[in-house]
């Protein structure tokens, strides 16, 4: 079956999460809420736990959002996304804005939980759509959260991938540097190369991302497009009306 | 303690008060439109721990001077266009902050503590601009760096609840964040959709979801209080309504059609 580009990226981010037993989601997140939920579908025999913030759903509600912070701070999270509208090269995120701070000329939301929950949960995936030189930077204008910390910051968690519309970085945290993972059907390293403003490893033939199988689109289309339309309501007729 | 409007229950918010906002499906449009209606000015504002279309709204009608927020937007709707832009021109002071953070400081008032350690933060931007917020060892780990956050102590608490009684409890159900906002605030003013004659604290089934009135300073009667925003049980969101918002909040004129239109369609409600 075709598929189009956002199932395309449940589906990888779906697979990075596959061995988290409690995945946790942020606001804003409609694609990583698909890929959660779709992670859960693909291995309902074990019970894998979902928090979707926002969620009015009983299934993937706890009892309040303070929980979640608190549920990281015990280290009871296994997996978690955030975005940037910068991305740099040491997996530092920007969500606050560029310019001289505080009267920046480019302002977004805010960091909202990310100066925590990057810290103190193991398996932090960055999702950011476009890829391209403005977002991917070598370094952040602001750092909302950083990638990395010296050993008197107590740190349990923080980034293990990158994934974008090009391709899925892996990010070694010893180096503090991204490893290009593989690279989506129809893009070449090329492309990444010229759209990436900060170093990172690569081999000269890197793997190409894989796409769903038919099984799994017809409980993405199904399932999980049913179960993510109450929380993003237009995210989900635009996917799949 | 039953006001007979909300704009009533508006005016007892003085100008230059400390407010706290819970973040959805609790605000109280009726109340905030009424505040604006009322020239409030220099609100300090705390969102707990994010905030949307009301305190977006505020800003763009002039009411606030500071914000301090973990991050403010209009959802699916897209960025909240009276924030940015205030924080561009600087005309409100922005205090930016972390989701547990703003949790962590209202917890601090609610026991009473000066303040509260929490881990994360360190090395981040926002750390290195809030001066307010303290780096120290661990006094059990020395070699473990800890930050330690203020009290946020609100003057006001406000939102918009499915019930209240003619004592003054409050029915909020699962929503336990409200129960902080009004613990750790010196006062409290709520809109309701209705009130009951039962005491809801003699009911076993609505008690534990019930803030006992010791903490609410008034309540009025406001249906579809939190629209066009949701009310879990009552109604949805209302996003033609919203995006219509995003639209409109680019110029003053916009804002105050909307705030006209959704004052009278908001107040006539009740």
């Amino acid at each position: 079956m075709k598929f189009n580009s956002q199932e395309f990226l449940i589906h990888t981010i779906a697979t990075l999460i596959q061995p988290s037993n409690t995945i946790a989601v942020g606001v804003l997140s409609p694609i990583p809420g698909s890929a959660a939920l779709l992670s859960q579908q693909l291995s309902k025999q074990t019970k894998k736990k979902v928090f979707i913030l926002g969620s009015s759903n009983p299934k993937f509600k706890t009892n309040h959002g303070v929980e979640i912070f608190d549920l990281a701070g015990q280290g009871r999270i296994d997996s978690f996304f955030l975005s940037g509208g910068q991305i740099d090269g040491i997996a530092n995120i920007n969500l606050t804005g560029i310019g001289p701070y505080p009267k920046q000329h480019t302002r977004w939301s805010g960091a909202f939980g990310s100066a925590y929950l990057y810290f103190l949960i193991p398996q932090v995936i960055l999702f950011r759509e476009k890829h391209n030189r403005e977002v991917l930077v070598e370094s952040v204008d602001f750092i909302s959260a950083p990638g990395s910390s010296p050993k008197d910051t107590y740190r349990t968690g923080g980034p293990t991938h990158l994934v974008t519309n090009l391709c899925v970085f892996d990010f070694n945290r010893e180096e503090k540097q991204f490893y290009l993972r593989s690279i989506h059907p129809k893009h070449s390293l090329e492309e990444v190369l010229d759209n990436t403003g900060f170093n990172f490893r690569y081999s000269p033939n890197p793997a190409i991302t894989r796409g769903p199988s038919d099984a799994v689109l017809e409980i993405l289309r199904t399932e999980v497009s049913e179960e993510i339309s109450e929380i993003y309501p237009e995210f989900a007729k635009k996917i799949w009306s | 303690m039953i006001k007979e409007t909300s704009y009533e229950l508006a005016k007892e918010i003085p100008s230059g008060s400390k407010i706290a906002i819970f973040k959805d499906s609790s605000v109280p449009m009726t109340l905030g439109l009424n505040m604006i209606k009322s020239g409030i000015t220099d609100l300090e504002i705390v969102t707990v721990p994010t905030g949307g279309l009301l305190v977006d709204l505020l800003i763009g009608s002039g009411c606030v001077t500071s914000v301090e927020t973990s991050g403010v937007s209009l959802g699916e709707a897209g960025p909240a266009p009276c924030f940015t832009e205030a924080i561009k021109n600087g005309s409100i002071t922005i205090k930016d902050s972390t989701c547990p953070a703003i949790y962590a400081g209202l917890q601090a008032s609610e026991k009473g503590n000066p303040f509260m350690p929490l881990r994360g933060l360190l090395g981040s931007d926002i750390l290195t601009h809030r001066n307010d917020i303290k780096e120290i060892d661990n006094p059990f780990l020395p070699k473990e760096k800890i930050v330690c956050l203020p009290t946020i102590k609100p003057d006001f608490a406000i939102f918009h609840a499915p019930l209240a009684d003619r004592d003054g409890n409050i029915y909020v159900g699962i929503r336990q964040e409200l129960r902080l906002l009004a613990h750790a605030s010196a006062n409290t003013l709520v809109t309701v959709e209705e009130v009951t004659n039962l005491n809801l604290l003699s009911d076993p089934k609505l008690a534990p979801g019930t803030i006992p009135a010791f903490y609410i300073g008034g309540v009025a009667v406001a249906k579809g209080g939190a629209k066009p925003l949701n009310l879990p049980h009552h109604y949805d969101s209302d996003f033609q309504q919203i995006a219509r918002y995003a639209k409109l909040a680019k110029s003053e004129e916009g804002i105050s059609e909307w705030i006209t239109q959704n004052l009278i369609e908001n107040n006539d409600a009740n």
